[in-house]
């Protein structure tokens, strides 16, 4: 293990260019500020109120405890070396040490001139020249096939390793309907692309994908985990609020492929934008996503200061990937991000119409003023689908004109209330002692961003509006490295800085850095363009590469960051539901909608109240809806969601955990959701997989895998349907409660004991470890 | 019943260390398939490796969570003087600037305690007369007088007790102590929730209390029930015998290894793992719930006669999960919110908890348990010393600045009294213990010193006690 670690860290701190064999040249935002950071900033790094000495080493006033090329001649050297216990940094009450290798480092860093830089997610991104690909080298397929492509291979030449071959094309297109859609491929589908012949067969896929309405509801699934979307305020009584229409708004807008600075915008302050449409206002849910209460005794004052400490926090982790929350009743300790900066970002929100203790009853849903009754934007373009039908139909199409008249009026019915973001004169907010709400005494402050960055130029109060073009203008350091890092982490399981949720100097120095930038710069450049960005990741050869590890990849690069295979991971909580309704028949294919619930244990709302609550199931076809719909009660979030690792949404999440654990065991082998997929699928098999035993196997494995079973396995799956098989025609009734698990009536003519065999077979498949992992 | 010619190693089946959820059950944690077990890894390692850092006195905790905010000054903490000034003005040398929560606005006045109190045990400690079954154990509890808190409010109040801050997103208690010390168990998850039906009209309590926040998942609270499946989906589907079961596990895990020749991957061997720990735990975990082998003394003590969903049920499902080896078992009673009726209610509460409580004190020093299992009792903050008229009868507000707690077993001197609040039982002024000073005794209790038990994340070495600082209460420690 800790030579495994070492290799690893002795070989990312290679820097591009170089020859294994010359002293690596140190660079001080790579090397040396990681160490510092972790082990000095706490007394010398930006927060003036604690520091020691005077002295800072997150800048180049720390150049001042050097002497550039004379490591023997720094005081610092002299500091983190001598063997006077009393003198020697870190102090020992830190309980911090600095190994031999980052002494090492330091000495060489100081050896080398030691010069300092700013943070790397502060500086603005440079556009790096592509690395020119190694002519020496012989690859299979086309490598490089683009940019991306350069970069991975420079940094994969200077370790001697090439590339995996490119997955095959049935798991290729496996892995690239769960990225882009969510979805897995039909059988059928697969076979189509695997005979497609043509040169861009990939690239029309990717197309094709892009296209398709479940792309917006796979991303929207990401972002919001990022803004904390939930169908209830979070605090005590957990009582639903109206905002699915929002989430309708993220899945348009990704369909729509809108720009990232516009959708940006809108999401801020689209209130403020000069008149504002129906959608803009409904973007600016994101105002309102936070958890609220209305607990008796509450005080206003109380929640209002903590509703704007979580903005801050939220703003700062869903756009610059910041940990500016830390600064809520201090400095930050490690970037410099002031405690005024913490309020003065909090200023910009101070305009938001809300209150703190929110006024009973208690009742569900709750009330949370300004709210809207809207269409959302994807029930409002099918009504108006129907009214332009409406009138394009002639006088004597009577029939057509009342059913047409009669899906408008269900149409309609569709309207729901959603909650805005509404401007009234903005609360007063001043630096809170210690985050104490109670203190009076703080300095007033005005909206502003943090006083290192580039600074809004307005000499009357900046808006929310000016906050979010700040945030999206071109030479802004974090915006778009932090969304291109995420997008990153969607299609390969890891991000180029693996710390996604921070950038500032505690996250992690980024494997690729100028690969980063590179992105970065292209996505502002191409006008935020987020399908371009898309479908560059997804078409490069580093994403089509096999993601088996060889035994040398296994030693040399264990956590998979330089990118010689693809990553291998377990799909996300909402994509293993989806796929066992997809793959019986019983998903519902509509995009958008109100939030649904899908069953759930009895009893498992029992310790909510204010109101006391019950939970019904949702009947007929939004049982079968996407997880993405799911009700999202954040205190009691649905079992099967919370057992594959979905998230409470209470705060920022910007990457899902993946655990392996019994409870998600039991999730699969026995929620009856599952159990009544099985059936349903069984009955598939039955009727479409064939007249033989192992014709069915085959096809069944094919609609679960996208692939062909082996013999191996196809005989494993046979000595399993016999089991099942004579366990049924044992017990007959044992079989009839099977096939009968879940609403779907069971279908006529077909053998009991055989169809709950079946059934058996089926929810085997859906527990592969295979079917659950995105290869 | 674990079929061998698997070939999986002990090792990899009980995980490199004896961690969580566990350990035995393996449950590994990844960011990105394998690739990121790192994240995860070094800080666990580490943990693992040099836990405990001293000589434990205790193994595990049961706390005995009282949700609501019991009145201190009915149950453990005797102000004579309160009397004297019932229904007239509460001083404002007391009450000036201090946070209020229903109270807002209203006319602030004394009010008197609504119960006797007695004298109990040898060491003569005082406890009220609601509780007569504590107080028969008063001379193995340790009662602290001078908790304090910073929320005012339910919901953030809990999660400080738990989390150690009321920001949403930290591990709870029982999960950092289950990742620091793992759990003892085979089949059991090492920290279990057992929440109890019962009283006028309890207060909600959110998952967020037990979530493992930014902690692996597996180190989670799991809520056990004891209403439908105690934990869900824990039953087969219908028609699914336990034999049909087992043949699908077993189909399942060779169909996994057999695509595993190709992909090696080692997340496959876990998940065959946590397969096998899931069917153990459908016979397991039934089996815990059913009493109907407990003597029919033992029930008589705690009050129950079957599963009833009663604190009595919970507290001795809690000694059962004891002798299970789960490190952290965390009890809820929800109904301690006396804003009105105080009288009543708190006879409600009392007459649910008071007997189970001192039953499971008693049931585990008979079995020799009480000397490695700490009891905690208490909730997430005391009520005011000032009369709130609500309904139909009087009650006390939510109160922050002093309440009592107590503890037993587990390393905890007995019969000890800790700290004082002023006279009229507002504020902690002699000895206070913050609710992170309380952390960090449980967790010296359990051989760990609280600012050694970190875990990085953003950048941060976290930990339960957070950035201020907190003491070891040594006065209550044997």
């Amino acid at each position: 293990m800790i030579h495994r670690l070492c290799t690893l860290v002795v070989f990312i701190c290679l820097p591009l260019g170089a020859h294994a064999q010359s002293a690596p040249k140190v660079e001080f935002n790579r090397d040396i500020r990681p160490i510092l950071s972790d082990k000095c900033f706490q007394c010398h790094g930006p927060d003036s109120t604690h520091r020691k000495a005077k002295l800072r080493l997150d800048t180049d006033e720390g150049a001042k405890v050097i002497v550039a090329g004379k490591p023997a001649e720094s005081d610092l050297f002299a500091r983190i070396t001598t063997d006077d216990a009393d003198k020697r940094m870190p102090p020992k009450k830190s309980g911090k040490t600095l190994t031999k290798a980052e002494i090492e480092l330091i000495r060489r860093w100081i050896d080398q001139g030691g010069a300092f830089q700013l943070h790397w997610s502060f500086a603005p991104p440079k556009r790096p020249d592509v690395p020119k690909a190694n002519g020496q080298r012989k690859l299979a397929g086309a490598w490089p096939r683009n940019p991306i492509d350069a970069f991975i291979l420079a940094r994969l030449d200077q370790h001697g390793v090439s590339p995996s071959p490119e997955a095959d094309k049935a798991m290729l297109m496996r892995r690239l309907y769960f990225d882009l859609l969510g979805l897995p491929p039909s059988p059928a589908q697969v076979e189509a692309f695997v005979k497609d012949a043509r040169p861009d067969a990939y690239a029309r896929l990717v197309d094709a994908l892009l296209s398709s309405p479940h792309y917006g509801e796979r991303m929207a699934m990401y972002w919001l985990d990022l803004v904390r979307y939930a169908d209830t305020v979070g605090y005590h009584g957990d009582q639903e609020h109206h905002i699915s229409p929002y989430r309708d708004y993220v899945l348009k807008a990704f369909n729509d492929n809108m720009p990232f600075d516009r959708f940006t915008v809108e999401q801020l302050a689209g209130d403020l934008l000069p008149q504002p449409t129906t959608d803009q206002l409904i973007a600016t849910g994101y105002n309102r996503l936070l958890q609220t209460t209305h607990e008796g005794g509450a005080q206003d004052k109380e929640y209002l200061a903590i509703y704007s400490a979580d903005r801050v926090r939220n703003f700062g982790a869903v756009w610059m990937g910041a940990t500016i929350g830390c600064a809520q009743c201090h400095n930050h300790r490690y970037d410099p991000y002031t405690q005024k900066d913490f309020y003065r970002i909090a200023a910009f929100f101070a305009d938001i119409d809300e209150r703190g203790a929110y006024k009973g009853p208690d009742a569900t849903p709750t009330k949370r003023p300004p709210e809207i009754d809207v269409l959302s934007p994807l029930d409002r373009e099918e009504v108006e689908s129907v009214r332009k039908r409406i009138a394009g139909l002639k006088a004597d199409a009577v029939e057509e004109l009342a059913a047409q008249k009669k899906l408008l009026a269900e149409l309609e019915k569709r309207q729901r209330m959603t909650m805005i973001t509404k401007a009234v004169a903005p609360r007063t907010i001043r630096v809170l002692s210690r985050g104490d709400w109670l203190d009076t005494k703080g300095e007033l402050v005005q909206p502003g961003v943090p006083q290192f960055m580039k600074q809004i130029a307005r000499k009357d109060r900046a808006t929310r509006l000016d906050l979010a073009k700040w945030l999206t203008s071109p030479e802004h350091p974090q915006t778009a490295r932090v969304f291109v890092n995420r997008l990153w982490y969607l299609f390969h399981g890891n991000g180029l800085s693996k710390s996604l949720e921070d950038a500032g100097s505690q996250g992690e120095w980024p494997t690729h850095p100028e690969l980063l930038d590179w992105l970065a710069i292209e996505f502002v450049a191409s006008g935020w363009n987020v399908k371009q960005l898309v479908k560059l990741l997804v078409t490069s050869s580093t994403y089509r590469q096999d993601s088996l590890e060889s035994d040398e990849l296994r030693k040399l690069d264990p956590d998979n960051r330089l990118y010689a295979r693809q990553s291998r991971f377990r799909l996300p909580a909402e994509m293993i539901r989806d796929q066992s309704l997809v793959v019986s028949g019983l998903l519902v294919d509509r995009v958008g909608g109100r939030s649904v619930r899908p069953q759930q244990p009895d009893g498992y709302y029992a310790f909510l109240n204010f109101p006391k609550r019950t939970y019904v199931a949702d009947k007929g076809l939004d049982q079968y809806r996407r997880g993405v719909y799911t009700h999202w009660q954040r205190t009691y979030l649905h079992p099967m969601l919370k057992a594959f690792d979905a998230p409470t949404r209470e705060e920022c999440t910007a990457q899902r955990p993946i655990s392996n654990t019994p409870l998600a065991a039991l999730v699969l082998l026995n929620d009856p959701t599952f159990a009544e997929c099985s059936r349903v699928f069984a009955t598939r098999i039955l009727r479409e997989g064939g007249n033989d035993e192992a014709a069915r196997i085959r096809w069944a494995w094919r609609q679960v895998l996208s692939r062909s079973p082996q013999d191996r396995e196809a005989a494993l799956v046979g000595r399993l349907l016999a089991q099942s098989h004579k366990h049924f025609a044992a017990d007959p009734a044992a079989a009839a409660k099977l096939v009968s698990v879940g609403q779907t009536p069971r279908a006529d003519g077909v053998n009991v004991v055989e169809l709950a065999a079946w059934t058996n077979v089926a929810r085997v498949l859906f527990n592969l470890d295979e079917a659950l992992t995105r290869n | 019943m674990y079929n061998t010619k698997l070939n999986l190693t002990r090792r990899a089946f009980l995980g490199d260390s004896s961690i969580g959820f566990g350990a035995a059950a393996l449950a590994s944690m990844t960011l990105a398939g394998r690739a990121s077990d790192e994240q995860a890894q070094p800080s666990l390692a580490r943990s693992a490796n040099n836990l405990p850092h001293f000589a434990p006195t205790a193994k595990r905790v049961i706390f005995l969570y009282m949700s609501g905010g019991p009145s201190h000054l009915e149950l453990f903490d005797h102000k004579p003087a309160l009397a004297r000034l019932h229904l007239q003005p509460m001083p404002e040398s007391f009450t000036r600037g201090q946070p209020i929560a229903q109270l807002q606005n209203a006319e602030l006045k004394c009010f008197a305690p609504q119960f006797r109190f007695r004298r109990a045990g040898q060491s003569g400690q005082e406890i009220s007369e609601l509780l007569p079954n504590i107080s028969r154990i008063a001379d193995d509890i340790a009662i602290v007088r001078s908790m304090h808190t910073d929320q005012i409010n339910h919901d953030p109040a809990h999660t400080l007790m738990n989390t150690g801050t009321q920001i949403s997103g930290r591990p709870s208690m029982g999960s950092w102590i289950t990742y620091g010390l793992g759990s003892e168990s085979d089949n059991l998850p090492g920290f279990i929730v057992l929440t109890s039906f019962g009283g006028r009209n309890p207060q909600p309590i959110s998952q967020r209390q037990w979530a493992a926040g930014f902690l692996p998942g597996r180190y989670q609270g799991v809520p056990f029930s004891s209403t439908g499946d105690p934990v869900h989906y824990l039953s087969n589907p219908p028609g699914v015998s336990r034999n049909l079961q087992r043949d699908s596990i077993d189909a399942i895990r060779d169909l996994n290894l057999v695509q595993n020749e190709r992909s090696r991957n080692p997340e496959v061997e876990t998940r065959i793992a946590q397969y096998e720990m899931a069917f153990r735990m459908q016979t397991s975990v039934p089996e815990l719930m059913d009493i109907a082998n407990e003597p029919r003394h033992v029930k008589e003590m705690y009050g129950v006669s079957a599963a009833d969903g009663s604190f009595g049920y919970n507290c001795l499902l809690a000694r059962r999960l004891a002798e299970r080896g789960v490190r952290f078992i965390q009890l809820y009673h929800r109904d301690w919110d006396t804003h009105d009726s105080i009288v009543n209610t708190m006879r409600i509460c009392a007459g649910h908890c008071d007997g189970p409580s001192a039953a499971l004190v008693r049931d585990l020093k008979a079995r020799g348990m009480l000397d490695d299992t700490l009891i905690i009792w208490g909730g997430e903050f005391g009520r005011t010393p000032m009369v709130q008229f609500k309904g139909s009868a009087p009650g006390r507000d939510h109160h922050i600045r002093g309440y009592s707690m107590w503890l037993a077993g587990g390393g905890i001197k007995g019969g000890v009294t800790y700290g004082a609040t002023d006279e009229l039982g507002y504020r902690a002024v002699e000895n206070p213990v913050h609710v992170r000073d309380l952390h960090a005794t449980m967790l010296h209790t359990l051989g760990i010193d609280h600012t050694r038990l970190t875990y990085r994340h953003q950048g941060l070495d976290m930990r339960l006690t957070g950035v201020e600082p907190a003491r070891v209460v040594n006065q209550i420690l044997v």
